[in-house]
């Protein structure tokens, strides 16, 4: 985690602090689920402690379950999210630079928008001949609303003055699209990218625990259901670690696309 | 008086006719006329100078000659060509930049040429001439927003000038510099267009700018804007900087000065003249 800058003893204090308030979490929790804690609305009965969780999560490594879990899961996230992607910024692009486009396109596209991606798995299962494509359309579905607005907000709000200098620098109608547009549109593409993987996966894990049979979703509630309680938290950890491992790929991905946006750059 | 200048394409290009021209900005039941039956011709090479209060249709004016905006009424032409659009031959430079983030000042300056075809090897070598030219060889590598307000105007001139145009309008582009800063760009500029000569169209509400850069002072009235001033700059060149302390320069300004008041926008400087007993030079 990127923490404040301060005066060296400065940021080392801070940084302990923050260490210790993790493993002060992680002791909370090993207390309360070997005491079998019982807060009333809340309990720690069924709660395996850290260090059961630790002892699945080495099993789970050294299985070849974990690659196959994983091996689909993110097939899927690639299928659904990668057309999502592509077909999001093409829409995009079209919406923000054709009125026409955007007359014929727009309003379905904002009649589904309020449409929680979720909510499509029944109908997807019966519009799909294999839940592993119903699983792919979740994700794509859930990707491609961010995407396309995102895209539509960075082309419509491509500075105009640019497009206008670019035009008396002899720009054609093409090149200013990939020249001053698409980077123009770029911050907001990124963005979109970033909100979708998160939505994607989201839905992939929910898509998974309701109709999948390999996944990491489905992992984890396999494991509720064979009451395997550590593999449930070791199902939940590789989930957010995966989260957390596809968010970084996008922040740097906008940092190689974008050098000048960087800090080292922008004054 | 200066001879037509030599320019890039040949002898003698660069002139602009605008005969009765009016533009009118908005649409529909908004419409209303920012310039209106307006008659400018300036001949090919000259430095004019816009002068004319905020809101007088300056930017609208330059906008048409751009080919950014449309005329509603005269014609606009360039060497006999009527404006119809945007092109590398008639160069825009604004108070802001518009240079592009994302590309290296090299590569700003490289896009015109880009956009003729021109391989990458011959731009560039071309680029590189005209940072030269504007003083900013070593920043070939730089982003945009690592530069200062002046030097982005210098990438900017570059950029336009690289293209070879018949004509540079410049709308107010050195207003947004400090006063150092301005008076190093209007040596800059001066020795730029003596270098690569062009039609210079300059809008600016500064008098002194006007009077020190050009050949010719065009006054323009409020809204709609007409001319109400058309004042040939009798300075030789090159101008010294101190050209602004002779008494010459100082009654100029004064005249200009007079013309620029909000409640003389309806006097001709010939009843100003008369009621001073001025004689006109
Ligand atoms: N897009 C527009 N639609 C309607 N009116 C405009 C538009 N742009 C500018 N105007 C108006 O036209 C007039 C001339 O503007 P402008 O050419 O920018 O003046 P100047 O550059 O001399 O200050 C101003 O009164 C301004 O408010
Ligand atoms: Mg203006």
């Amino acid at each position: 985690m990127a923490t404040a800058t301060g005066s060296g003893g400065m940021h080392v204090g801070r940084l302990l602090v923050q260490v210790g308030s993790i493993l002060a979490c992680i002791a909370f929790w090993q207390v309360a689920s070997t005491l079998r804690l019982n807060l009333g609305i809340v309990t720690f009965r069924n709660v395996p402690p850290p260090t059961e969780v630790l002892q699945s999560l080495i099993v789970l490594l050294q299985s070849p379950k974990l690659l196959a879990h994983l091996g689909s899961s993110l097939g899927r996230v690639f299928a659904g999210y990668g057309v999502a992607a592509l077909l999001g910024i093409l829409l995009g692009f079209a919406i923000g630079r054709s009125r026409a486009a955007s007359d014929v396109l727009l309003p379905p596209l904002e009649l589904l928008r309020p449409i929680p991606a979720v909510a499509w798995i029944p109908l997807s299962i019966l519009m799909f001949p294999s839940s592993e494509l119903s699983m792919i359309f979740i994700t794509f579905i859930g990707a491609l609303f961010p995407i396309v607005l995102n895209t539509i907000h960075g082309v419509a709000n491509v500075d105009r003055r640019l497009v206008a200098s670019a035009r008396s620098l002899g720009g054609s109608r093409a090149a200013i699209l990939w020249e001053i547009v698409l980077p123009g549109a770029a911050p907001s593409i990124v963005t979109g990218l970033a909100i979708g993987m998160g939505t994607s996966w989201f839905c992939l894990v929910t898509a998974e625990m309701i109709s999948g049979q390999f996944g990491i979703g489905y992992y984890t509630w396999e494991s509720y259901t064979l009451q395997n309680y550590a593999d449930i938290i070791v199902g939940m950890l590789v989930i957010g670690l995966f989260g957390m491992g596809s968010s970084w790929l996008l922040t740097t991905l906008g940092h190689v696309l974008m050098p000048w946006r960087s800090p080292m750059v922008a004054r | 008086m200066k001879a037509p200048r030599v320019n890039g394409h040949g002898v003698g290009l660069g002139r602009i006719a605008i005969e009765d021209a009016s533009i009118s900005l908005g649409h529909g039941d908004d419409a209303s006329e920012a310039v209106a039956g307006l008659d400018i011709s300036v001949a090919p090479g000259e430095f004019v100078c816009i002068l004319g209060p905020s809101g007088c249709g300056k930017s609208t004016l330059l906008g048409a000659l751009a080919g950014h905006v449309a005329n509603s009424g005269g014609s606009l032409t360039v060497d006999g060509q009527a404006i119809t659009g945007p092109s590398p031959d008639r160069g825009i430079v604004f108070q802001q930049h518009t240079l592009f983030p994302w590309k290296k000042v090299r590569e700003n300056v490289c896009f015109g040429p880009k956009m003729r075809g021109i391989g990458k090897v011959v731009r560039r070598q071309l680029a590189d001439e005209l940072l030269a030219l504007v003083g900013l060889s070593g920043f070939e590598e730089f982003y945009p927003s690592q530069l200062s307000g002046g030097m982005q105007q210098r990438v900017e001139i570059a950029r336009v000038l690289i293209n070879q145009p018949r004509v540079l309008l410049m709308d107010e582009p050195f207003s947004a510099l400090d006063a150092q800063t301005r008076s190093m760009m209007h040596e800059l500029l001066l020795d730029i267009w003596t270098e690569r000569p062009t039609t210079l169209i300059f809008v600016t509400h500064d008098i002194e700018e006007a009077l020190f850069l050009a050949d010719r002072v065009i006054v323009m009235s409020r809204r709609p804007g007409r001319i109400v001033e058309d004042l040939r700059v009798p300075f030789s060149r090159p101008r010294p900087a101190d050209i602004v302390t002779e008494i010459e320069f100082a009654r100029l300004k004064r005249r200009l000065l007079l013309l620029l008041r909000p409640d003389q926008q309806s006097t001709t400087l010939h009843e100003y003249q008369s009621e001073h007993a001025l004689a006109p030079n």
